[in-house]
Formats: C-alpha cells, structure tokens, sequence
C-alpha cells in the first residue's frame, strides 16, 4: 500500500509569514525518510503539508504541489478528510483519546469509515496493537483507559490507531521527544519493522535517531529569524552524515550551530 | 491488506464536493418555501414559517449531500446546518427582547419622564414617570451594596489570605450554595426575620437586605478570583521588609486586583438591580416620591414595570411606561456591564492563558 | 514568622530599625492583625450563619403553617391557607415547576450546545467573539423585562404554534388546546428556556474552549469530519461541564419568579394538556399569593418556599458536585 511522495515548489504560510518556501523533493516508498534542521526552520510545518493539517491551523495556507504517486493532495476536488486517512500522523506528544478505552483508541479510526462485525474489529486492533508491539503489554487491558498506559505505551498506542485504517504514509512528527529513552528505542525499532509495508517521514530533532532509523535524510534551515525556512538537501542517510554535499549541513551536524 | 477487502474504500481521493455556495442555496431556498407554504396556508405567524424553514433546510442539505457526498460528508453538513440552525433560533428571541424594548421603550422615554413620579396619573391616562422608581433603585440598590461590599470582599480574603481547615471549607461550600439561592426565597426569608418576626412595616432596606444575600455570594466569588491572581512573590516581598500581614493585603494585595474586584462589583451590582421578587414581598411599591428608604413602601424599577403591566387594564399607556422603564433599566445595566468588563479588559493583570 | 519575631525579643540586641520605635507584639497578637483576621473570619462565619438562619427561619415558619394544615401537604391540590380549617398542598406546584422546567432543559440545552459549538468550532473568530461577548450581555437582562417581552410580544406569536401543535399532536391529550390565550405552561417552558441560554450557553462554550487542540487534531488526522471531531473529542471531553452548565441553569428555571408570574395564566389545578392555561410554579405562587395573604397565608407560601428552596439546593449541589469532580479528572490528564 506504501505509495511515492512527490513534492515540487511548495509553499506554506501562517497568515501573511511566508513559514516555508519553494519545497521540492520525493519521498521513497517502503522506506524511512528522516526531517533533520534547527527549531523553527519548518520541519514540522512541512510535515503538516503532507496530509493537509497545516490547514487546520487558524491562518494556514499552502501554495505548491503534493504528488502521492498520480494525485495531487492539494487538487480541485481533493477532499482533506480522505488524504487525511491515506496518510496517518503521529503527534510529538502521545495524544490517545482520554475518554475511550485502548479498544476504542484503536478502533476509532475503523469505526469512522464504515460498519465492521466485532470479530473483524477485534482482529483488526489485535493485529495493529501486534504491529505496534503494544499487544502483550496490553492484551489484559483492551478495555481500561488509554490514558492509563505510561508514555511510551500511550504513543505505540496511537500509532497502533494510525496504522489500524491502514494508510499509505505514516507521518511522525518527534514522536520520541516525550519520551524516556527505553520507549525511545521501542518505538525506534517498531519505525523499522513498520517501514516494511508504510512509508514513514520522521521529524527528530535527535541526530542519532535520524542516523539510526531512517534511510534518507532531508536537511533544512532558515536564513535568520522571520525568514522562511528551506530545504538545504536531502539524501542518503549515510552520505548526509558523511559527506554532505552542502557546507551548512556539515556544519550543523558536526554541531557547530544549532 | 488483508482486511482490505472488508473495507472497500475509495480508490481515489476525490470526494464529489458540493460548492461553497450550496449551503446558503439552501438556506434561501427553504426560506423561501417557508414563505410561500405559510403564505398558501394561511399561517401568519412568523414562528411557524421560520420553524418550516429551519427543518427543509435541515433536511434538504442532508438529501442533496448523501447523494452527491456520501453519507458521512452529509452527517457532517446536518450537523453544520443544525448548529447554525440552533445559533439562529436562540438569536431571534434574544433580538426581539432587545429590539421590541428599545423601540416601544423610545416613545414615552423623555427629560419629563425621567424626572417626574407617577403622583396622581392614573395608570389608563399618559403622562408621569418614572424619577421615584429610580430614586428608589439607586438607594435599596447602593444600601445592598454598602452592605455586602466589605462582608464580600472580607469573606474573599479570609479565604484567600488566612483561610485553611473546616472553617475556609465550610464557608467556600456555603457561598457556592448561596450563589443558587433563587432571589424569592431570599425575599421569604427577610420576611420571616424582619417582618413576621421583628413586626417592621415594607421598607426599602428590607429589601437592601434580601438583596445582600443575593449580591454577597457574587462578590465572594470575584473577589477571590481576583485576589488569587495576585503572585506569591508580591506578599512575600512585602513580608520580607517587615510589613505586618494585614497592611501587606491592604497596601499590596488589595491594590494590585483593584480593578478586578470593581469588575466583579459592578457585575454584582448589575445582577440585583433587575431582582423584582424580593422587592415585591418587602418594599412594595408606590406612585409617589420617597427619598427614605427606611421607612414606607418605596418604588423602584422593577417593581414599576410589574405595576404598570399589571394594573395597565390593556391600556397602551401603561404598558408605552412599562417599556420605557424596562429599556431604562436595562440600559443601566449593559452600561454596568460594558464598563465593568472594559475595566477587567484594561486592568487585566497580562497572565498568558 | 515567629522566628524572626521571638529573636527581637531578646533584650540585649535591640533593633529599633525592625521595631520601628514602637514595642514590638508576637506576630499573631499584632494588634492590626488580630483585628483583621478577627474581621475577615468574621464576614466569613456571617456566611455561614445567614445560610443556617435561612434555613432555620423559613423551617419554623414553615413548622407554624403545617401545624395547622389540614390537608396533607405534599399531595393536595388545595391551596386554601385561610379557609378554616387551613387546607394547602404543593402538587398542583410540584407539578407545574417540574414541568416547565423540564420544557426549558429540553429545549434549551440542545440550542445551548449548538450556540456554543458555533462560537467555538463552527463561527469565524472574531464573529464567534462578538457573538460570545453579546450572550455574555444577554445573561444580564433582568426576568421582569424577560416577563414583560413574553407577555406582550412572545404570547401573542405562539397562537400559530400552539393551533399546529393542536392539530398534528393534539390525539397525545398532551397537546391538546381549547383555544385559550397561549399562556400556559408550555409557553412558560418556552420563555425559560430563552432566559437560561445564555447561561448554559457561556459555561458549555467555555468547557468547549478548553478541550485540548492535541486531542482534536488525534481525530483529525485519522481523517474524522469536523463533525466526527467534535463527537470524538469535544463532546467526550465537555460532556460533564455541559452537564453542570444544564443544571446550573436548571437551578434558574427552578426558581424563576417574576417572569413566570407575568405569563402564566394560573389556577390551582393540575392539567393533562401542556397547552390549556392552568398550573402554577413555587415562586409564582408565592408572588402572586402574597399579596392578599393572610398570616398564615404567608407561613404557607414559606412552606412552599422552603421546598423550593432544598430543590435547587439539591441542583446546584449536583452542578457543583461535577464541576469538582472534573477538575480532578482533567488535572489528572493535563
């Protein structure tokens, strides 16, 4: 189901501020692309563009071009609720609904797109809370509080409700920066064994996390304050953390500024 | 996938979207066939026409959506279409109150009627006013305050300031039940104290003291409010430099949530000043001028609107004064409310929320 | 506190700059402090005893009135306080609050709901603002202008309604009209449920206002309408604070006095139809009543009070009672 992303001269503003500006890359299916870059250079902003939630943002707008393979997400006609549920998202802090159970976390998202009998419903969250490697920490409690679990729990949960509807793209948005570090590489190892059957776009402000998850890596910056963020370049991973091709990537992963 | 059979979705992403302007065609659409169905029936009530409207607009844009959208786009448009649908029932009334009160409350309101009693008008004839109604108002009303101001704002600091234990508890649980007291039963029990027991005739500080225990509870609660803004670290500064505890709150304390308490003063203010019920069982009222609210029936606004409908025997001179004294009052009031938020707006100590 | 003041009395290191020249009392005996705490505990307990005296005064004139009463007083469905022997019961009232109280909640809480989301989801900011602002206002008008706008402008609009009403639903018997002014207790339902709007209105709007943005976006970016957003997390989320807003405005509707008394059409009789005039309310019996009562009369419609009076005491307990509970609940999940 993983599909291409394509992106070619996007813009995103908040009201009038330009946030990020002239985007162009793609991104490869089937494998982890990581969204490296100092604090405000619109990584996240970016990452929002890909399923249309900058929009949701009072004041946001986007100008530009989204391919997934053949259709453009910001197309006449394109609903944002339909892109919203072929490209799943996972927030930076685990946000499982606090009034449902791990159950109906899970279940949540199949239940808004259609009728399903119980045993298929019971066999989709245990295959996705298996998916999530959630399923043995939490068989015994299908029906207490998801917001009960501990942190790390709370975030594979709400990507176990992410890959429930099956999207075509998964997007993580730092989903370890709440997190204690035995989660973190919980959560690491699950990105790799998803990236199997989804393409994942992963923003980290950790650059050993972007090294060790993804398979490419895609650098922005910004000028200064105020001015639009941009992508510097994107890569293999390797090549990124060996050998950039730009001198301000060098410079920013061997830590010399931000 | 494997249950992707089970879920046959879309293959595409393009939902069939209906226009922008669809919802408003509808709206007008359904007004107009509420129109023309109540104009072909004979109902000349703009309510039922309105209630016709509301429903086929309702209905029809969840038809048209489920066919064109899909059934999940079309609940989302019902519920779109309902809540605009309950925005604009809860408007109509409230603009009508508003609107039928300035306009029939304009045509007697005048310099005259604003600085003459009622004296010897009798209630079917034009003329009098409403000067002792008012005067009767801004004295049972500043008598409450006078009492309930110092109570309230004491009551606040205790609890804020020196309040641990049963004691804080208790009064805390007491005020907020104080706050649901309907303002008649405050009224019986006045009565029953001041009247029944202690045999004092209708005055209007019998209803000041009704009014007092509607206007304490409210005081209380912004008082605290407010003295709860005020950071720590402003009383122990003023702790550290040897200040005595109960100058810090009068000249530190105090002064920095002023303006927050005069907001919620003037907000309590507001609320009494339309209380009719316990004046009605112990002031009474009266056509003629009396400056002692100590003694004797006093008018006050209220009590004059209830008057002049009642006793109007459905002439439309008593009812013209009924409207003129209710646009006054209620003038009073938003003027109390307008300024009491500005103020709340302008000494608003800057907390990000 | 007591430290630093036990340390100034050791007389052999004096420290005029802390004592100002003036002797220097511990610091819980201060004279001022004494006083003040004396003054704010004071105003504190005073709360407290107004609420027993109101309890304990209308209780005894209460006790006066039953003592004499004839009738049993919760079932009766006489109110004749000075007839001899005194005969009075509150089911005719019972009745008519409980009912009309029950057409406002019905009528107002969904409105109310619906405004609120408006303003918080569905309206462009600033008009949701400004809408807001005015609602806020309109929970200031006074019950007797509410009284008088319903006598003179709403009662005279409800004929219509009132002959459909009759006509599709009039089979029920609850719906059934003999053509009398609309003055009955559906009209009375009708006007409080437009006077507690607001109320209900402004607390849902503020519940709604805080859900947390992260737990609608979790629901937006499974690919929920905004519809399936609000019922996802808004409603979840809010539903206790909209429970108490209702019943807070429940509370109001209770007790609502002036604009009930200026309406209603009232006799002391309990009718099967909604439409027909007849019924009565606590309050508005004890207003209406009060003026040619006798002193029993009073004692009487203190009684009625005083039942009044637990009711709502009993409703806003409930409100307050959730309200304390929610703020257990979303501190422990902020």
């Amino acid at each position: 189901m993983a599909k291409r992303i394509d992106v070619s001269g996007l813009n995103a503003y908040y009201g009038s501020f330009l946030a990020i500006e002239d985007i162009s890359m793609t991104v490869e299916p089937r494998s982890v692309t990581a969204f490296i870059g100092p604090s405000g250079c619109g990584k996240s902003t970016f990452l929002r563009t890909l399923n249309r939630m900058h929009e949701v943002t009072p004041g946001g707008r986007v100008e530009g071009k989204v391919m997934l393979d053949d259709e453009n997400l910001y197309g006449a006609g394109i609903d944002p609720v339909s892109v919203r549920r072929e490209v799943g998202m996972v927030f930076q802090r685990p946000n499982p609904f606090p009034t449902m159970s791990v159950y109906d976390n899970v279940a949540a998202g199949l239940r808004l797109n259609g009728k399903y009998k119980k045993s298929e419903l019971d066999d989709i969250v245990e295959k996705s809370l298996r998916g999530a490697n959630l399923w043995n920490e939490v068989k015994d409690r299908l029906n207490k509080p998801g917001s009960g679990l501990s942190g790390g729990q709370q975030q594979r949960l709400c990507i176990a409700r992410a890959i429930a509807v099956e999207p075509n793209v998964l997007l993580m948005d730092e989903p370890c920066s709440a997190l204690d570090p035995i989660s973190t590489l919980a959560i690491e190892d699950l990105i790799g064994e998803l990236k199997e059957r989804f393409t994942i776009v992963i923003v980290t402000h950790n650059m050993q996390q972007a090294a060790r998850v993804s398979d490419r890596t895609a650098f922005f910056n910004l000028a200064a304050v105020g001015q639009p963020g941009k992508l510097i370049e994107i890569d293999d991973t390797e090549r990124i953390f060996s050998n950039p091709s730009v001198q301000a990537t060098e410079d920013y992963i061997s830590g010399r500024f931000g | 996938m494997s249950h992707a059979t089970l879920s046959p979705r879309r293959s595409s992403l393009r939902g069939a979207t209906l226009p922008k302007w669809f919802a408003w065609a509808v709206a007008a659409g359904s007004v107009a066939a509420g129109l023309g169905i109540s104009a072909a029936a004979g109902l000349e009530s703009s309510i039922q026409w309105a209630l016709i409207a509301a429903v086929l607009f309702v209905l029809g844009s969840y038809a048209v959506s489920a066919k064109v959208e899909g059934r999940r786009q079309a609940k989302d448009r019902t519920a779109t279409s309902l809540v605009w649908v309950a925005f604009l029932l809860a408007v109509v009334p409230l603009a009508s109150l508003m609107w039928e009160t300035v306009k029939r409350g304009v045509k007697v309101l005048d310099g005259y009627f604003l600085t003459h009693s009622m004296g010897v008008v009798a209630d079917t004839e034009p003329g009098g006013g409403i000067y002792h109604a008012i005067l009767g108002t801004l004295e049972q009303v500043g008598l409450a305050t006078v009492i309930s101001v110092p109570v309230g704002v004491l009551t606040a600091i205790y609890l804020v300031e020196y309040g641990r234990g049963r004691l804080a508890k208790a009064v805390t649980f007491f005020v907020d039940v104080m706050t649901g007291i309907p303002s008649i039963v405050a009224g019986l029990f006045i009565l029953s104290v001041w009247v029944l027991m202690l045999d004092m005739g209708p005055s209007g500080f019998a209803g000041s003291m009704a009014l007092s225990i509607l206007m304490i509870p409210v005081v209380v609660r912004s008082t605290e409010e407010m003295l709860k803004l005020v950071p720590n670290e402003l009383r122990e500064a003023s702790l550290a430099l040897g200040v005595p505890k109960w100058r810090t709150i009068l000249k530190v304390v105090l002064p920095t949530s002023i303006g927050g308490i005069t907001t919620g003063v003037m907000l309590a203010i507001a609320r009494i000043t339309g209380e009719t019920a316990p004046v009605l069982l112990l002031v009474w009222v009266t056509n003629f001028i009396n400056a002692n609210p100590f003694q004797d029936p006093q008018a006050s606004l209220p009590m004059y609107i209830y008057l002049q409908y009642q006793n109007s025997g459905g002439y439309g001179a008593a009812y013209d004064r009924a409207w003129a004294a209710a646009l006054t009052l209620i003038a009073f009031i938003m003027i109390l409310n307008m300024v009491a938020r500005g103020i709340a707006r302008w000494k608003a100590p800057k907390t990000g929320r | 506190m007591d430290i630093t003041t036990q340390t100034t009395k050791v007389p052999q290191t004096p420290q005029p700059s802390l004592t100002d020249g003036k002797p220097t009392p511990r610091g819980a005996t201060r004279p001022g402090d004494r006083i003040f705490l004396g003054l704010s505990r004071g105003s504190g307990i005073l709360v407290l005893v107004i609420m027993a005296a109101i309890a304990a005064f209308l209780t005894y004139r209460a006790a006066l009135a039953l003592g004499e009463n004839e009738a049993n007083f919760f079932t009766s469905l006489e109110w004749n306080p000075s007839g001899i022997p005194p005969k009075f019961g509150i089911a005719v009232l019972a009745f008519g609050t409980i009912v009309s109280s029950v057409i406002a909640m019905v009528i107002a809480v969904p409105i109310s709901v619906g405004i609120a989301l408006f303003i918080t989801h569905y309206a462009p900011r600033k008009l949701g603002g400004a809408i807001a602002y005015v609602i806020d206002l309109l929970a200031a008008v006074p019950s007797i202008v509410y009284g008088l706008w319903g006598a003179l402008v709403l009662v005279p609009h409800l004929e219509g309604l009132y002959g459909w009403l009759d006509d599709y639903l009039g089979w029920t018997g609850v719906f059934e009209w003999n053509g009398g002014a609309p003055r009955s207790l559906f009209t009375i339902g009708i006007l409080l449920a437009i006077m507690i709007l607001p109320i209900i209105t402004n607390v849902s709007r503020e519940v709604f206002r805080q859900v947390p943005r992260m737990h609608e976006e979790a629901a937006l970016a499974l690919g929920a309408t905004r519809w399936e957003v609000i019922r996802m997390s808004v409603l979840p989320f809010g539903r206790s604070g909209v429970i108490s807003a209702s019943m807070l405005g429940l509370g109001r509707a209770l007790g609502e006095t002036m604009a009930v008394a200026m309406v209603l059409s009232s006799s002391f009789d309990i009718n099967a139809s909604l439409l027909d005039t007849g019924g009565g309310t606590f309050a508005q019996n004890i207003a209406s009543k009060f003026n040619e009562a006798t002193v029993i009369g009073r004692d009487a419609l203190i009684a009625s009070g005083l039942v009044l009076f637990v009711i709502t005491l009993l409703v806003n307990g409930a409100a307050r009672l959730i309200i304390a509970r929610r703020k257990e609940y979303s501190g422990a999940n902020a």
